[in-house]
This record gives C-alpha cells, structure tokens and sequence, in this order.
C-alpha cells in the first residue's frame, strides 16, 4: 500500500442471512457487497455510483464499521481496521465519520444542537464541557451557521440547514475521512448545491478525503475525482470522473449516463429505454449480473462472471466486451 | 380562449393552520391546450402539488379554503357537485402520483384495481373490465401481465408499481392527465423507461399532460412549455426553449446553474455550482413585495416595496419581476 493511499479496501464482502430463526440455517443469502475492492488516496474525493440496491450504502457502512463485513478486508492509513472488536476500534472512530442522507431522521429531535454537535467528541473523551462548546462554536460556522443556532432544536432548521448540522457533527472531531451517503438527495435543486460547494470548500479547508455515495451520478461527476460504478453489489467499472462520463467503457455505466435526463431542449433524444429491472441479488443472474439487461450481452456474458480489465492505468472495468476490447464508447 | 383544454384563473389556496393563514398557492394562472404537455417547474413547498390537486378538487376543505376559478373544458370544476366532480375523476382527468407505494391500496390485486374505473365510469361488468385491464397491464409493458393480474401491490417492484399506476390512469382514456412527480421515487434506468412509456402513451391518446416536477432536466426533455412557481407564485411562464436559453427570472436562471453537469460535459477545471442563498421562506411568512427579493442578487429598493406583476415580455414569455417593468421613459430596465 503506498503512502498516500488513506483507505484500501480488499475484496470485501457482506452476505445478510434471510430468513432461518434461532436454531435453523438461513433460507438464503442476500449478496449485498460481493467482493469489492478499491483504494482512496489522501485528499482524494472517491465517488460510488449506483441504483437502489447495489450495494453502495451497505459498502459505505462497513467502512465505518456500522455493520461487519462477511469477508475481505478494510485497510485504513495501512492498519486493517476490519475485524477489529468495538473497543479497537474506539480510537479509529475520530478519524472515520458518516454524513447521512435523511438530514430529518438523522438528527435526534430531543437534542439541542450544540449537544448534537459535541456529541461525537464526547463519546471521544478528553475535554471539558467549556472546550467542546468552543468547538462546536468554531464548527458551526464553518458550515455557514450562526452560534446562537446551537441552542435550538432540529424542526426550527429546513433541510439544508440540517444537513449543514449533520456535517458539523462529523467534522467536529476532525476526521481524516468522511462517508458521505446521499447527502444532497433529499435537498431542493438550489439548496443540494449550497451543500456541495461547502462539502468543496470544507475539503480543502479540514485536508479531508471523502467517499461520497450517490446515485446521482451528475452530482458525483461534479464533486469526485474518481468514480466506481456498482451494480448487484460488484463495482463493474472504475474512473476518474472526466474519464468515466466521457468514454465508459461498461454497458451499464453508459446506459446510467444516457438515462439522465439532459436539461437542454434542444438536444431531446426519446427517454434511453433500458429494459428490465435490477435483478434480486438474493439470485443473482449467473455469469455476468447484468447479462440480462445488457444490450450487447455475447454467449459468454451467461457463463462466466467477467473479471476486471485494466483499459488504462486508471480505468477497470469488468466486462467480456472489453477483454477483446470490444466496445467502443458511446453507445 | 376557448380552445383551452384546462384554465386557471385566479387560484389561490389558504390553509387555517394554528400558525396563522399560510397561502400555498397565491393567484395562479395558467391554460394548457388540448394536446400539450406543460410543465409545472418549483421547489418543496412552492405549491405545484397544491395547485394540481385543487384541479381535481383533491384538497380538504377546512383547512384549505380555494378561491378562483378552474376551468375544463369551459366548466368550472370549482363550482361543480362534488357528485358530478367524480365523474371526471378518473374519466376525463387522472392523476398519477409519485409514491406508487402508497397511492395503490395493499389489500386488492392490481387487476381489480386497473379494472375499478372502468367498472365506475364505463359501467362495464368486472369480467369485462379484468380483460381491458389486463390489455393496459400488457400495454404498459408489464411482464407476465396475466399472471401478475392477481397480484399485490407488494409483490412488484417500484417501477412496475408506477406502470400499474399509469395502467390504471389511462384504462378511460382521459383527456387530461396530472403528473405529480411521476418518476422521482424511481432509479434513473427506470426513469427513463416510465418516461418513454408517458410520451408514447401520450402520442396514442392525443391526451394533455399536466407534469409536476422538480427536475430541469426531466421538463427538458418532456414539455412544451414551462409554468415555473415559487412561494405559491408563477414567477415565469416561456416555451420550454425560450425558458432554458433565455431565462428571465433571477430565480429561474439560478435554478439552471445549480445543476451539477449532468455527463457529457468535460469535467475540466470544476467550478463551483451556483448557488441561490438562503432558503425558501415558510409559508405562513408574509413578505412584502418580491418573495423571492431576499434571496435574490440583483433586487433594489422597489423589490421589497410592491409584489411585482406577471409582464408578458415576449410572445408567450411571462415573467413575475421588477427588473422587466417599464421605467416611467417606457424602456425596460
């Protein structure tokens, strides 16, 4: 692992049991995040695209080891952090926070502000009562509030503003890396880009790597340097952003990108149709996860799961077209 | 203009909330021609669901109190029994909502519910309303359509719900069609495709379509022309290219230069988003003058002073703003 690489994730998986009870197996195994891997360096904002269901939320969650993972492995800053028991990971917790993408249910409506803020750094430890008002005072500035808003409660915000609340309670501690899970889907279209201008700016400012979910994929586009797309809980192609909008090289990630509706009248082509839904990732196609959806599906797609190809030195992608480099981009 | 197929005039919605009088839609006018899809563009809270729902006599009263008139077809659906309403309920005009998981009833298949108001409005027998049904299930692209007739509402997915939806909307034939947010609750792949089956169902049945949305980019691609709304006000109203080339209402043209590039565009030198600064007021706020002047760049003195009047400033092209009012020299500023 090189140095400026702050989190490397290893083949990581997480399998939910379905069903069974207390002495019976599981029926079956919903294969939420089946063996991912992807590195985010230092200062670094590392985008995970996909639809509802693909696994990228689950993915975000073990990062911060909301939920434990299957198998595989989480290296943060070079030390495995993966299966590490709750108390080892207490002093890891500072430097890995979580924004939410609910900014209503992930604020608890009983507490002031300033206690929503300082929470994590009393869980922290290590300061007084005096110094972690200071704190949350320097914060909730940085996030464009006023310090006299830390004596109010949640419902006297709109939805912008407590989305800003949300991200000064994890900026408090100062961490190293931030999950960001949908932070701006619940936002109006003015006020999601307030919010990402100031996840910009607090970047620079706090020397922050992100791994910001989404799937919006023009939002990612913007505030990432690279991209994984996800689909059934597998990244099928990773970018840097430019990279990825301009010249995907998977059907699927063309397809993603064609679906957006573009805001010009004058450029309407008839809604890209593709057909199908995602498939259950309790039963997965076999070979290819998107075989079945796929427009340029060949004999081998239904076989045998494609493994990852290397177009450029930055660009992967996991397709049986490109191992003969057979799709160009642009559909 | 008696070749409006709908035509507001004047609506205003008041609602009595503990808070005081919150006006969620303040003396709106627009007409959509037989044919035409019109985009209803705002924000949360900016009262485009309000003003759709009133169409179909949709909102409580109390606590709503609606004033002004909504004509169809030149009857003013205000001033009609509520008896006589239902019969254009799902007839002449239906509705499409965007939570297709709870606007279906959990307790009765989607044959029963795609064949109800042709039961109601057709007066056809169950039997016969089963067959069109499952027609519409098969038109609206609904695998395994007769298998799926005896299903719940829970056993299908987001997508295939608001297919059911728009089956059930259209099994009348209905002149007018209100959209409310039909495909924001879905994925982007399933977007695309609910949005394909709108337009080609449109084209079939000649019908209007009235869109309710908050996505520039779905308005785009789907209206002719635009009704943008903001703080229960039309602030501007254009053709769907008028508005996006040349949009008059600083709110509007802030609108547009928040969306982050959506693809296609060289990601060169990112730039920060624009932004409109601070947040919708709430709508027991009463301001003076423009409601959009405190967040606004370019407002003066007169903003805050006077609401400023809808101008018609082009062909088709209204706007709601001070800045297009004629000085007293006659020129515009």
């Amino acid at each position: 692992m090189s140095p400026e690489e702050i989190l490397s994730i290893e083949n990581l998986v997480k399998h939910f049991p379905l069903g069974g009870g207390l002495f019976s197996k599981p029926r079956a195994w919903v294969k939420a995040v089946d063996g991912v891997s992807f590195q985010v360096r230092k200062g670094e904002a590392f985008g995970l695209v996909g639809e509802s269901g693909c696994g990228k939320t689950t993915l975000g969650q073990m990062i911060i080891r909301l939920i434990d993972p299957t198998s595989g492995s989480i290296r943060f800053q070079g030390k495995e952090i993966g299966s590490l028991s709750r108390q080892e990971m207490h002093p890891f917790r500072r430097k890995l926070q979580i924004i939410f993408q609910d900014p209503y249910s992930s604020l608890n409506p009983r507490m002031k502000v300033e206690a929503i803020v300082t929470e994590p750094l009393q869980a922290q430890g290590g300061m007084d009562r005096a110094r972690r008002r200071r704190a949350a005072a320097e914060i909730i500035q940085k996030v464009g509030l006023r310090e006299i808003d830390l004596l109010k409660y949640p419902h006297e915000f709109s939805g912008g503003q407590r989305q800003r609340i949300g991200i000064a309670r994890a900026l408090c501690v100062r961490p190293e890396l931030i999950v960001a899970d949908e932070p701006v889907s619940a936002l109006d279209v003015s006020i999601q880009a307030q919010v990402i201008n100031l996840l910009d700016d607090l970047k620079e400012d706090f020397d922050l790597s992100y791994v910001f979910i989404s799937h919006d994929i023009g939002v990612v586009e913007h505030i990432c340097d690279r991209i994984a797309v996800m689909y059934l809980g597998r990244i099928v192609e990773a970018a840097p952003a430019s990279k990825l909008t301009l010249a995907s090289r998977h059907p699927y990630t063309q397809a993603l990108l064609a679906a957006v509706p573009k805001p010009d009248p004058h450029n309407r082509v008839r809604p890209f149709a593709m057909e199908g839904d995602v498939p259950n990732p309790i039963d997965p196609p076999a070979g290819c996860a998107f075989h079945p959806r796929c427009p340029h599906a060949l004999g081998v797609c239904r076989e045998k799961r494609p493994t990852g190809v290397t177009v450029d030195a930055d660009h992967q992608v996991a397709c049986w077209l490109n191992e003969g480099r057979g799709l160009e981009s642009a559909v | 203009m008696s070749r409006s197929l709908l035509e507001i005039q004047d609506l205003t919605v008041d609602f009595h909330t503990p808070e005081g009088v919150g006006r969620a839609v303040d003396h709106v006018s627009f007409s959509l021609e037989k044919g035409e899809t019109l985009g209803l563009v705002g924000e949360s809270g900016c009262g485009k669901s309000i003003t759709s729902l009133s169409i179909l006599g949709l909102v409580p009263s109390p606590p709503g109190e609606i004033t002004g008139r909504v004509l169809f077809e030149g009857r003013d659906l205000l001033k009609t029994h509520r008896e006589e309403i239902r019969a254009v309920r799902g007839q002449d005009i239906s509705m499409i909502f965007q939570e297709p998981m709870t606007s279906l009833n959990p307790v009765l298949t989607i044959g029963r519910q795609v064949a109800e108001p042709l039961v109601v409005h057709k007066h056809m027998s169950m039997e016969e309303a089963r067959k069109e049904a499952l027609q519409w299930l098969e038109h609206v692209k609904i695998p395994a359509a007769a298998r799926r007739l005896d299903d719940y509402p829970h056993q299908l997915s987001g997508g295939m719900r608001q297919r059911v939806m728009i089956a059930m909307a259209m099994v009348c034939r209905p002149k007018l069609l209100i959209a409310d947010e039909p495909t924001t609750a879905l994925d982007v792949t399933i977007q695309s495709q609910i949005l394909s089956l709108m337009l080609k169902l449109k084209e079939e049945l000649g019908m209007s379509v009235l869109l309710i949305t908050h996505d520039l980019g779905v308005v785009a691609q789907m209206a002719r022309r635009v009704v943008v709304m903001y703080a229960g006000q039309v602030v501007e109203e254009a053709s769907v290219t008028d508005l996006f080339d040349n949009p008059l209402h600083p709110y509007t043209q802030g609108l547009l230069r928040s969306i982050p590039g959506a693809g296609g565009k060289p990601a060169v030198g990112k730039k920060r988003l624009n932004e409109i600064p601070g947040t919708v007021p709430p709508i027991t706020e009463s301001i003076r003058g423009c409601t959009f002047a405190p967040r606004c760049a370019r407002s003066f003195g007169a903003c805050r002073e006077k609401t400023p009047h809808l101008l018609t400033v082009g062909s088709g092209h209204r706007v709601r703003c001070r800045l297009f009012e004629k000085t007293s020299g006659g020129e515009l500023k």
